[in-house]
């Protein structure tokens, strides 16, 4: 093997040279071009992108990195989105509280005992002002991890880049929005299973629309791998659910480069490293396939897998929690060696609490390490062509596959999930694993080798601040006794009748949130039109 | 003798039930007879729930933190059912200087995560067992 010296679309990239005096190519590959190896994986940048989205990779931009972050009202979050900044955070990663996740306001009496735990507290537009306070919305890209509420919460979104006078068509940034996976793991579903898909298309019609630039949904193998999946269900369902978007959205009209540029996602690090980033490989290969041959793209960009790979909380251990941080490296290597877009890590303290700011500046600082020290955005997919990494690549893709296949025949993801199948696949699955860590079948550092006795854990854990819950309530309370009512229920009561008449509801919920609606009264209209999922639990 | 009957309830709005499910899965093959709620149930739903089905013992799965706020919350339910001494176990994301107000609060146990399941499998049984348990 020799190099090849590729550089991208010549573009002037910065020259690497080892301490040793090597000059370090952007990539490496066989010499002969007809080599079968290279011939099945080609060239990064070019289909079927195996080796990554982008010719020339970190070299010519390293990914971003977005730790997961909020709590406790705006304020309190804007001030941690600001110290994330200033240490080097490239991007945000919004985490609202479970009230806000699950369409509720504040002073429901639901959401008590829970206002601005998990996350930060939203009700109104006004939140989102002062979260997003002093903060350029055109320098970082923000992610909002937000499913069941997405309709309101992305409205606020985009009300407020036009407030501050972004052109929508300019705004870039993702949501989450992956419903169908909330309803496997991680829970905030609202609506039942086919209205929630029906408003992930309204958000990804609205964006195709409006705001092109911006990525509506980010699928998410993540959760059902934390589930109890394997990584080759996590991909394979990841992938069915994106495709449930895609022909969901396809029926309404849209043509596939319209919007497949556009559908990121997301995917857990944590397991055996070659197996993780053969994963990302094949699966890579395989959605370009997908996109290019069964939906038959035109534009190559429209077959980019793109990705945050990131998290590995699964993984981590409530055990010598220091040993995470060290998981944590490997993770972000992990992810690195995939040619992700975007990083981000679980904090060491994670299994117990919201990461203190300590522990999240070292998960950042782990992942400026492998940039600016240890040369992993010198080449491009530095394991290309190694003989196990091309093996277990090949056979991921072909297993992922299998996969999504034997799921289709099986009447298909969205009935597997409406009909509660997959979760208790993935429950057993989850049970099995937890019976080969007590069984020392599969083995956990700290849990069932290499034990210590633990006294006391060095962990600081994140205190539950209750009168910022009750400063939210107030302030919310405030807004909707001097807010414009008449407003406010005329743009309800269009969203109520464009939710009826089965029309796009992003259009009148903006207007609702522009005029002050809550999140909770938002949620409520639609939950008037479409109901509420009832959950099926099986095992 | 009929097998204990355990309800796992999640209250609340956290949504994370792999824990919850587990636990289900390992108390069935323990012998339990397992009933699970599903996700974000009130405290007067699982209350109500527990004395429908009249199960032997409550076993909340919590990971948000808010465990005190809802424990509270089941323990008056219980009480207005006239259920005041049907046990309860709480597991999940609970820090350990909460067990003392937990276990103050009535829980019969109280199980963090990483708790192996063969003690969780051990606990429920010897609650059951104890005075206060359905099965004596």
């Amino acid at each position: 093997m020799t190099s090849t010296g590729r550089s991208g679309k010549g573009e002037p990239l910065p020259e690497v040279i080892l301490e040793s005096g090597i000059p370090v190519e952007v990539v490496y590959g066989p010499e002969d071009p007809a080599d079968p190896v290279s011939a099945r994986i080609g060239a990064p940048g070019e289909f079927p992108f195996t080796r990554g989205i982008h010719p020339a990779m970190y070299r010519k931009r390293p990914w971003t990195m977005r730790q997961y972050s909020g709590f406790g009202t705006a304020t309190d979050t804007n001030a941690r989105f600001r110290y994330l900044i200033n240490e080097g955070n490239t991007g945000l990663n919004v985490a609202f509280d479970l009230p806000t996740q699950c369409g509720l306001d504040s002073d429901d009496e639901r959401a008590r005992g829970e206002v601005g735990r998990v996350g930060m507290a939203v009700d109104t537009l006004l939140d989102m002002q002062t979260a997003f306070e002093g903060i350029d919305l055109d320098a970082i890209t923000v992610s909002l991890t937000i499913n069941g509420a997405a309709v309101p919460i992305m409205a606020m979104y985009f009300a407020l880049a036009r407030k501050r006078g972004y052109e929508l068509s300019q705004l870039r940034g993702t949501a989450q929005n992956d419903i169908l996976k909330e309803f496997i793991g991680r829970g905030t579903w609202i609506f039942p299973v086919e209205p929630s898909v029906k408003l992930v298309g309204d958000t990804i019609l609205f964006c195709a629309e409006h705001c092109p630039r911006y990525s509506p949904v980010s699928v998410c193998g993540y959760h059902i791998r934390e589930s109890g999946a394997n990584p080759v269900q996590e991909m394979a369902y990841a992938f069915l659910i994106a495709r449930a978007y895609a022909d969901h959205v396809i029926g309404r009209g849209l043509e596939i480069d319209g919007f497949a540029s556009r559908l990121s996602f997301n995917f857990d690090i944590f397991g055996k490293l070659f197996e993780q980033v053969a994963k990302f490989r094949g699966g890579r290969r395989l959605w370009a396939r997908i996109i290019r041959d069964q939906y038959g793209a035109q534009d190559p960009r429209s077959a980019w897998l793109r990705m945050i790979a990131g998290g590995g909380g699964g993984g981590l251990t409530i055990e010598q929690p220091v040993n995470n941080i060290v998981r944590g490296a490997y993770y972000a290597l992990i992810s690195a060696l995939s040619g992700t877009q975007t990083m981000a890590l679980c904090s060491y303290d994670e299994a117990y609490t919201i990461p203190s700011e300590e522990a999240a500046r070292i998960s950042l600082r782990t992942m400026q390490i492998l940039v600016e020290e240890m040369g992993l955005c010198d080449t491009v997919d530095p394991l290309g062509g190694s003989w196990l990494v091309e093996s277990l690549t090949d056979e991921m893709e072909r297993r992922i596959e299998a996969c999504m296949e034997e799921t289709a025949a099986e009447g298909g993801i969205v009935q597997q999930i409406a009909d509660g199948v997959i979760q208790a696949k993935v429950a057993r699955q989850a049970y099995q694993r937890e019976r080969d860590i007590a069984s020392g079948r599969l083995r956990k550092v700290g849990v069932n080798c290499h034990r210590v006795e633990e006294e006391h854990r060095r962990v600081e854990l994140h205190p539950y601040d209750r009168k910022a819950a009750e400063a939210q309530c107030e302030g919310l309370n405030k807004t909707r006794a001097t807010r414009n009512s008449g407003e406010v229920n005329a743009a309800l009561d269009r969203l109520r009748k464009d939710a009826e008449a089965g029309a796009n509801v992003m259009p009148a919920a903006i207007d609702a949130v522009t005029a002050l609606a809550t999140v909770g009264e938002v949620t409520r209209a639609l939950r008037d039109v479409y109901g509420e999922y009832v959950e099926r639990v099986r095992f | 003798m009929s097998p204990a009957r355990i309800l796992i309830a999640k209250p609340g709005l956290d949504g994370h039930d792999v824990g919850a499910r587990v636990v289900c899965l390992a108390l069935r093959d323990a012998g339990f007879e397992v009933i699970y709620t599903g996700l974000r149930r009130t405290p007067a739903e699982i209350a109500a729930c527990a004395l429908e089905e009249g199960v032997d013992c409550v076993g909340l799965s919590i990971l948000s933190g808010a465990h005190l706020v809802l424990c509270e919350e089941l323990k008056r339910e219980l009480a207005k059912l006239d259920l005041p001494d049907l046990p309860w176990i709480v597991g999940g994301n609970i820090p350990a200087e909460d067990r003392e107000p937990l276990e103050a609060a009535g829980a019969a146990a109280v199980m963090p995560t990483a708790t192996p399941l063969e003690e969780i499998v051990r606990v429920c049984r010897t609650v059951l067992e104890s005075p206060r348990g359905g099965k004596q």
